[in-house]
């Protein structure tokens, strides 16, 4: 188990990653998750530390089997009774890691939401949607029936449904994709939860309602103050609605910032090589490809001491090899950047000055 | 939905024409003659003759099959050559004998097979789930009619739990009819059970690794509604498919179990009219029973829709 990052950092326990006011409403401390299986244990998160204030987007972003999900799932207890987990996660101050089914239970749905990828499979293809809705309803705020059910009505409404009155009686497979992401957005939202957690949640749609979906999300968190973690590999997505961003690469946080920040200058190769790998209009690359990253996440048995990336980066050296490089803070005036990486990248204008050598448009 | 509904009617009619033409084949083409039966020692020829002649078996077969949809489309199914009751009162005695039979058994079958099998499901790799995947092969594997002498060995004459064999209408003593039929339900339901068991267990695992699980448990339901209300429903239709097409096995089973039981049902009618050439009753029972498989089928059909809201719209389109 390696020591508290944030704390090695010198940062103290939290308060000044986030927007510097309140209190965060999640607070994430050296949570780690292993799994047993048969070829072994795999170690899926390690040490991953962040908060989450009230009303603030915060995007967990990295490729597949970052073990972005895993977070996420490990947030209420989600994971299946193979994963070990530790650290610990505070919901206002209340210790997650390792409570009881029973209390676990009350807190799923009802103060941490969650939406899924897909919205196809992910609502009960037997149950009409309203029904649905009105389950959580009844579960946690002890609603009758006739209330659940005008109250589920006010929630598709909330959400942007058309004629919801008549939706309501509607099954799952009578909608679309993009209703039916509403849906679960409505079903999440029914408790007023203190965090919503997103998983992947416009992945599966099409690119025209991706965007009504992420201004959804976005304007309701704002409106109703629910803390929003968004997991996702596209950054467009980040880019779009989240505050502060925590990239993950093997189960480790390797960068965190505002979003803003983290576009501007990004600090470590595995988010530079992200940003690389974005198509965008106007900008080339210089030889008018995409650039990606070489080689794949590797699946850890156990966490190295040296940077999980080192294979993979192009700035890599023996020590990245010999030690792993804490999570260190950079603070400005305002923000505090954090990154792990022994040789961090510099601005993107840098960047831009060492592209790859292309012969082609050598006179 | 309603030209769903007609082209399934369509389809079921069409089903009984063509049964009606098997069976009334079939039975012609066994060995073995009526009026030989029903003669008895008397073999003189005229006799033989005339016997033929009564019960229209000298006819052309077209003009007997013609006879014979004319006279069942009136509620006539002939006279039993060996009896001479008409037949369509040996079937009202009858079936209600076998119809009870076969509703206590379905009744076993599903309360044993779902529950053993959403326990095998739930308990997937620890010894609730060999117990009850060890219970299902062995319900698979035993014979009906030893499993029934067994049970009339132990329980009936052994400890006299049960009575061994005969029947009381339901309508005399509810008690004492429900009594006679433990046992032959037990048998009848088990293999059934085992059947039912081995689907739920596996489209109730495929249920649970759902994404709709998955939402259902980050909603923060428990267990009971994860599986009772979540899991099952969509595991419904696999098992209520399987008890549709496992219906003719129960009717063929019920012949067996019948026999040992010495239950006056489908069954021991059937036994005895082929065995007596009854060319009527044999007819008259295929007929019923081609009619049941039909009908539950359809049935079967419409509780999809019920169960699975899809099937409704797949259904209403075609």
């Amino acid at each position: 188990m390696t020591g508290t990052q944030l704390g090695a950092a010198g940062a103290g326990t939290d308060g000044v990653d986030g927007p510097g006011r309140g209190t965060p409403v999640l607070t994430v401390r050296d949570l780690s998750v292993g799994f047993t299986t048969e070829d072994g244990t795999v170690s899926a998160v390690d040490a991953v530390s962040f908060d989450v204030w009230p009303g603030e987007v915060l995007a967990v972003v990295g490729e597949s089997g970052c073990g972005k999900s895993v977070t996420a799932m490990s947030l209420s207890g989600l994971l299946p009774r193979a994963a070990r987990v530790t650290g610990s996660v505070l919901l206002e101050g209340t210790e997650l890691v390792g409570a009881g089914d029973r209390r676990l239970r009350r807190i799923r749905g009802d103060d941490i939401a969650y939406i899924f990828q897909e919205p196809m499979t992910s609502l009960n293809p037997v149950f009409t949607v309203g029904r649905q809705i009105i389950e959580v309803l009844r579960l946690h705020q002890g609603m009758s029936r006739r209330q659940a059910a005008d109250r589920a009505v006010e929630l598709l409404t909330l959400v942007g449904i058309p004629s919801p009155a008549r939706r309501v009686g509607e099954y799952p497979h009578q909608l679309s994709g993009g209703m039916r992401q509403r849906v679960m957005i409505a079903m999440a939202l029914a408790c007023d939860p203190k965090v919503l957690v997103a998983d992947e949640p416009t992945t599966a749609l099409d690119v025209t309602v991706q965007a009504a979906i992420l201004d959804l999300l976005r304007d309701l968190g704002r409106r109703l103050g629910t803390a929003i973690v968004l997991i996702t590999h596209d950054l467009g997505v980040v880019a779009d609605i989240a505050d502060r961003v925590v990239v993950m690469y093997a189960g480790r946080v390797v960068e965190t910032a505002p979003t803003e920040d983290l576009f501007d200058t990004p600090r470590h190769h595995y988010t530079t090589g992200l940003l690389g790998a974005v198509p965008t209009a106007g900008r080339r690359a210089s030889n008018g490809r995409l650039q990606e990253i070489p080689g794949l996440v590797p699946v850890l048995s156990e966490q190295p001491d040296a940077c999980t990336f080192a294979d993979r980066c192009p700035a890599a050296s023996d020590r990245c090899r010999a030690s792993r490089p804490p999570l260190a803070p950079e603070t400005t005036d305002r923000t505090v950047h954090r990154f792990a990486c022994w040789h961090p990248a510099g601005h993107r204008a840098d960047l831009a000055a060492e592209p790859p050598v292309d012969h082609q448009e050598r006179p | 939905m309603r030209a769903y509904l007609l082209r399934r009617l369509w389809q079921s009619a069409l089903t009984l024409v063509l049964a009606t033409i098997v069976v009334f084949l079939g039975v012609r083409a066994l060995p073995g003659d009526p009026a030989l039966a029903f003669a008895g020692e008397e073999r003189d020829p005229a006799s033989l003759a005339a016997i033929r002649a009564q019960y229209g078996f000298d006819d052309p077969l077209l003009l007997q099959y013609g006879t014979f949809v004319a006279n069942s489309l009136q509620g006539d199914l002939g006279r039993s050559t060996r009896t001479d009751i008409p037949v369509t009162e040996m079937l009202a005695a009858a079936l209600p004998v076998t119809l009870e039979l076969a509703v206590l058994s379905l009744a076993v079958a599903i309360v044993i097979g779902v529950g053993a099998g959403v326990l095998a499901a739930v308990r997937q790799g620890r010894p609730a789930e060999w117990a009850a995947n060890a219970v299902a092969l062995l319900g698979l594997s035993v014979p009906n009619f030893w499993l029934g002498l067994i049970l009339i060995l132990y329980l009936a004459v052994g400890a006299g739990l049960f009575p061994a064999s005969g029947y009381v209408p339901f309508t005399e003593d509810p008690l004492a009819n429900l009594h006679h039929l433990v046992l032959p339900a037990l048998v009848l339901g088990t293999g059934l059970a085992a059947v039912v068991m081995r689907q739920t267990r596996s489209s109730m695992l495929e249920a649970l690794g759902a994404d709709y699980i998955r939402t259902a448990r980050a909603k923060g339901l428990g267990p009971g509604a994860l599986i009772g209300r979540h899991a099952l429903r969509n595991s419904l239709v696999v098992v209520v498919t399987i008890v549709g097409l496992q219906l003719g096995g129960l009717i063929s089973g019920a012949v067996v179990t019948e026999r040992i039981f010495g239950l006056p049902g489908f069954g021991k009618m059937t036994l005895d009219a082929v065995f007596q050439r009854d060319y009527p009753v044999i007819q008259g029972v295929v007929l019923v029973t081609a009619s049941a498989y039909i009908i539950v089928n359809f049935l079967v059909d419409l509780a999809y829709s019920l169960i699975d809201p899809r099937i409704r719209v797949a259904g209403a389109a075609t």
